[in-house]
């Protein structure tokens, strides 16, 4: 009988990696403060035990992570400069999001969430639940194992880690889509829709894997990577296919087309605070993870399937903006928004350059902080408490509303592209790239980006002209569209929203340098 | 600040004295139209002062540096004023800065000159608007971002101030939006100049493709190596914005519609700055229409046929607006025109600009005036021997008047006259085409102007009962009075010595001695004998005391008819793009009958019906999402395997 070999722990760069720690320790926590915290306090608690950990965690990533740039857990996760400049970004927007989620109206209109997730929608148990004042404050423990999964997703540096973050990200998401207090059978439905084609997706992920790891023996990306290098393994043609599986698998994930049948969907029915989480962080952790595959992974072979995933983008931002032209839901029309960014976003990437690893690491913050502020704004839209997501009820918005509408209007423009607000400097830095270093085909990309967010602005433009121009429908008593007024925390969220449109749009040096220098991917 | 220097003219140096100072024009009326907007009703009390006073400011600096340009050598005029480094992002550098120079100078004092007076009519004109603070506020943020139009130094920035233009004048027009015709008008031009600025957005895209940056220096030193179907396609696609913001054919729809607004904006954006704005693109451009004929070409048709069109129009209209609308639309038909003459047309374009902008903009403020006394009234049927009682307005305008017809020595002799000679200079057909239009025009343009003038002025008293006219307060004659003066003088002022002529001469080229194909006393005499049939047969028909004005219009001849409703250009965007994309979409589009209004919303109503056929596959099955996926998935790997 021989010996098994010994087994030996991989070193552990403790720092590198404290960030996430702090993050997951922070939502099993959680877990405690929801079971045991009686229930008056538990909802603050929560809140400050949420953003607390945030803070921190974003705290120990600039304190000491920044320093310890490292390949660690046996290669499988690497902190590198994307990861860390991706990591800060998504902690600093989550805890943003998670002040949109605390957001009560001072009892008016009640959080967005579900006194009572397991409760059939017009059951008896939802009614006596709503009557007893029941909260359940289950939505931010979940948030920070969604934040935990995503910071692995960015920094996975092998196949198996980047899925078990893929998953990890998922589940809560696929939770909190479900958990509206309002139209709960949209939410539910949403959230099923979103779960079943999660799990279609994540097999292509792992049918990928499957076929990757035939072809280089290893998962890590580090081996593929340098499997690709020597030519040839005998399994050349697993390589293609595999490559591109595991592309769809995240492409899902950002909404490409045509693998974005969800995203209207799930947009539409989550409760509006999470949208904007999903929107924005989701968006960075996905993009971030494919980033490091196809520019570490995968790059030698890039010239194999650059043309399909090329095609996939173009797709993408016509589908994206062509379909938002009919939509009449100001959710549902901000979904196939974030379809065309995610299309903008895949030009820069596929332009394979350190310029537009920066490039797109900026779009993902610029369209973060504008989407997080938006679907804030969003949610304090309402009209007899329920939210007024429908674009006519926004007519006349500017007249009773000029700040609310104002900033709307200012987020549009962003998403819009308009110079000036960070939406500019975001597509003029994932666009210049395409064209510099792209080739013919990133000229392509890039002039159907620019005539799709010509389409997209007209969109936008109009909701603004329907704000001011229009007339309000006359309205009974107490059926008026009112903005809310909103609570310090989500007052704080819009503001850094804003604040970071516009000086991303007038100042982005400072942004870009820090973009730049963090562009660096590590083996 | 002042550390940049561009290479590519030679000529362009880095700012220093007062130049260096230029920054002060934007910033002034953007504070204060900043103050007034977030101080609220608080300033209500001086807001409307303080804006005045900071638009004056702001023509102060723009004399001061004027001053300082005069100064120095004529090569040493062109200043370039960095700003900051906008998006240092590695080689894509983007720079914001202010270009200073006899072109933006021109303009610059033009915008704070005309834009401060018509500061100080409000002050009379909305006295009694509970709203005037906000009005106060538009006014100058229209002013900033006019500003920042001509003095950027990048199409880039242009745009910026292109799209704030934009925004003040919809704002503006919109101003009384609690009459919905009003608000439809805001829409309608809103929609028409998207259009306009969609051209110009491409047309940047493809500028930063040709030459990689999309500042004046790097495309003007680029342009001798791009290609001439890259500067065919970029001169079109400005074209296309010039068109959208100058209300030139086939986007002037919405020019008519934009006098819903208040008169000084009317005077203002709509006569003497904003829509001028597309003749200062293409002079700004001459380098890539001078290597790009046909887009030339396609400039001087596209300002032929609009001051035809605009001249036919303004004959039939009634309302005194609405037809000084239609002159201005003509008038910039004729720079553009000249504008595509290429060298030889270029300073006299800008020339008329400036004497048309205190002409036209005198005119409205008329117009404006006599409003006040008829209690809003702008039916000219109802006027009629309004020089009786309105004196000062009465002269004023009649010095306008007789500027626009072009009779020497008043201002528009000199820069009419000139822009129709340089129209028959050339080869073959085309100088009678383009010549024989300017002329004609010009005889078209006497009989309209003269019609309105002695429809207002002249005649018997058609008045409504009740309505008492009498000369406006001292805070509105004094500057119509101002730019009366301008009306009369300007013209020669500017043509002594050819001085204009050289003073722009660095920026748009010197052009040689080139003899149009009929000499110039004859052409000059030929205008000269039309713009007297036109006027005289205008005193025929409504100026003597004989002539008889019917109160209400008659039916007309088929062509009145035509004209007066602006030669069915609504009916025909309705028919060509808005009727298919509204059946296509009329049960999808959200408010389509209120919310969107316009030729603009059809072109969106075509991408709209592609947008509901795809909508459809949007089924809500979670079974067919998935099978979209797996086809999605097949056909990537699919053609992936064909293609190897």
């Amino acid at each position: 009988m021989s010996a098994l070999p010994a087994f030996e722990a991989v070193a552990v760069d403790y720092w590198a990696v404290a960030p996430m720690l702090v993050v997951v320790a922070g939502a099993l926590l959680g877990v405690l403060v929801e079971a045991f915290a009686p229930r008056e306090s538990r909802h603050s608690a929560q809140v400050a035990l949420t953003v607390g950990t945030l803070v921190a965690a974003f705290g120990v990533l600039v304190w000491r992570s920044v320093n310890h740039h490292s390949v660690t857990f046996g290669g499988s996760v690497a902190v590198d400069g994307p990861a860390l400049f991706l990591q800060g970004a998504l902690l600093v927007m989550s805890s943003v999001a998670v002040l949109v989620m605390a957001e009560r109206f001072g009892g008016v209109g009640g959080d967005a969430f579900t006194p009572m997730g397991a409760s059939t929608p017009g059951s008896s148990q939802e009614a006596a639940a709503a009557k007893a004042g029941y909260a359940t404050s289950e939505v931010f423990p979940l948030t920070l194992f969604a934040v935990f999964g995503m910071m692995i997703f960015v920094s996975a540096n092998d196949l198996i880690t980047m899925f078990v973050g893929l998953e990890v990200l998922s589940l809560p998401l696929y939770v909190m889509t479900g958990l509206a207090r309002r139209r709960r059978l949209l939410s539910q439905e949403a959230a099923l829709k979103y779960f079943l084609l999660g799990a279609f997706s994540s097999a292509f992920f792992l049918f990928g894997a499957a076929l990757i790891y035939g072809f280089a023996g290893s998962t890590d990306l580090a081996k593929i990577q340098s499997a690709i290098a020597q030519g040839t393994t005998g399994m050349d043609g697993l390589l293609v296919p595999g490559v591109l599986l595991l592309i769809i698998g995240l492409l899902f994930k950002v909404g490409a087309v045509p693998f974005h049948m969800w995203t209207p969907d799930a947009y539409q029915g989550a409760p509006t605070p999470v949208t904007g989480f999903m929107a924005a962080c989701t968006k960075v952790a996905a993009f971030g993870a494919i980033l490091r595959l196809v520019y570490v992974g995968v790059e030698g072979s890039r010239w194999d399937w650059r043309l399909g995933i090329a095609a996939i983008a173009i797709l993408t931002m016509v589908v994206g903006a062509v379909l938002s032209v009919t939509q009449t839901d100001v959710k549902r029309l901000l979904a196939y928004s974030s379809i065309a960014h995610a299309g903008f976003i895949l030009v820069g990437v596929l332009a394979f350059s350190k310029a537009a690893v920066s490039g797109v690491m900026f779009y993902l913050v610029a369209y973060g902080f504008a989407t997080i502020a938006a679907f804030a704004i969003i949610s304090m839209v309402r009209q007899g408490g329920s939210e007024a997501s429908h674009l006519s009820q926004w007519a006349g918005l500017g007249k009773r509303h000029p700040v609310v509408a104002a900033v709307f209007s200012l987020l549009l423009l962003a998403f819009a592209g308009i110079p000036l607000t960070s939406g500019f400097t975001a597509k003029f830095a994932a666009f210049a790239p395409a064209v510099t270093s792209g080739g013919t085909a990133g000229v392509l990309m890039v002039i159907v980006g620019v005539l799709a967010s010509a389409v997209t602005a007209y969109v936008y433009v109009r909701i603004i002209v329907l704000m001011y121009f229009t007339a309000a429908p006359e309205a009974g008593e107490g059926e008026e569209v009112v903005a809310l007024m909103p609570s310090i925390g989500t007052t704080v969220a819009i503001t850094v929203g804003v604040l970071a449109t516009i000086l991303l749009g007038i100042w982005p040096g400072w942004a870009l340098d820090l973009a730049g220098r963090a562009a660096q991917f590590m083996l | 600040m002042t550390s940049f220097i561009t290479e590519a003219g030679g000529a362009t140096v880095a700012a220093s004295g007062a130049p260096a100072l230029a920054w002060l024009l934007i910033v002034l009326p953007l504070a204060g139209a900043a103050i007034l907007l977030l101080g609220g009703r608080r300033t209500d009390s001086f807001g409307p002062l303080l804006a005045t006073a900071l638009s004056w400011g702001s023509f102060v600096v723009g004399a001061i540096v004027m001053i300082a340009l005069l100064g120095l050598p004529s090569d040493g005029r062109s200043q370039h004023l960095a700003l900051w480094n906008w998006v240092p992002a590695g080689s894509f550098q983007l720079d914001a800065g202010l270009l200073v120079d006899q072109l933006s100078m021109s303009f610059v004092l033009l915008i704070t000159f005309v834009g401060s007076l018509i500061h100080v009519y409000s002050l009379g004109y909305m006295e009694h608007d509970p709203d005037k603070r906000r009005f106060f506020a538009y006014l100058n943020l229209f002013v900033a971002a006019m500003l920042l139009l001509v003095l950027a130094d990048s199409y880039l920035l242009v745009f910026v101030g292109w799209e704030g233009v934009g925004l003040a004048s919809y704002l503006l027009i919109g101003f009384w939006n609690h009459n919905p015709a009003y608000a439809t008008a805001a829409n309608k031009a809103f929609f028409v100049n998207r259009v306009g600025d969609l051209g110009l957005s491409l047309a940047i895209m493809l500028m930063f493709v040709t030459f990689g940056k999309v500042d004046y220096a790097t495309v003007n030193a680029g342009v001798s190596q791009a290609s001439t179907t890259a500067l065919t396609a970029i001169g079109l696609l400005l074209l296309v914005g010039a068109t959208g913001k100058s209300a030139q054919f086939p986007l002037q729809s919405w020019l008519g519609d934009a006098m819903a607004g208040p008169t000084p904006v009317s005077a203002l954006i709509h006569a003497a700055t904003m829509v001028t704005a597309g003749v200062y693109l293409v002079v700004r451009s001459h380098a890539i229409y001078d290597a790009a004929p046909n887009a030339q070409l396609a400039v001087a048709i596209v300002g032929a046929i609009t001051l035809l069109y605009g001249a036919i129009v303004g004959c039939a209209k009634d309302d005194i607006k609405k037809a000084l609308a239609a002159s201005t639309m003509s008038q910039i038909g004729y720079m553009m025109l000249a504008a595509g003459l290429g060298p030889v047309g270029y300073a006299f374009a800008i020339m008329h600009l400036l004497t048309h902008g205190f002409f036209k903009a005198g005119m409205f403020l008329g117009a404006g005036s006599v409003m006040h006394g008829m209690k809003d009234n702008v039916n000219m049927r109802r006027f009629g021997a309004l020089s009786t009682v309105m004196k000062i307005t009465w002269v004023t305008f009649g010095l306008g008047w007789l500027a626009i017809l072009g009779v020497p020595p008043f201002s528009g002799f000199w820069s009419k006259d000139k822009i129709i000679e340089a129209a028959f200079i050339g080869e073959g057909i085309r100088p009678w085409l383009l010549g024989g239009a300017a002329l004609i025009g010009a005889g078209i343009t006497a009989f309209y102007m003269s019609r309105l003038f002695f429809m207002t002025f002249y005649g018997e008293k058609r008045w409504e009962k009740g309505v008492h006219p009498h000369e406006s307060p001292l805070t509105m004659t004094v500057p119509m009075m101002v730019l009366a003066v301008g009306s009369a003088l300007l013209g020669f002022v500017l043509s002594f010595n050819s001085m204009f002529v050289h003073w722009l001469a660095p920026v748009v080229g010197e052009h040689g001695e080139e003899h149009p194909v009929l000499s110039v006393p004859v052409i000059t005499g030929l205008t000269l004998v039309l713009v007297a049939l036109g006027a005289g047969y205008a005193w025929y028909v409504y100026g003597r005391k004989e002539a008889v004005v019917p109160t209400l219009a008659p039916e007309g001849s088929l062509l009145t008819r035509a004209a007066r409703a602006d030669l069915y250009q609504d009916a025909i965007n309705e028919g060509l793009f808005m009727r298919p994309g509204i059946h296509a979409t009329r049960a999808l589009v959200f408010a389509d009958a209120k919310g969107v209004d316009g030729a603009a919303g059809g072109l969106a109503a075509m991408v709209g019906g592609l947008s509901s056929r795809l909508r459809q596959l949007q089924t809500g099955y979670v079974r067919s999402y998935a099978l979209t996926m797996l086809a999605g998935v097949v056909a990537v790997l699919g053609t992936m395997w064909v293609m190897q």
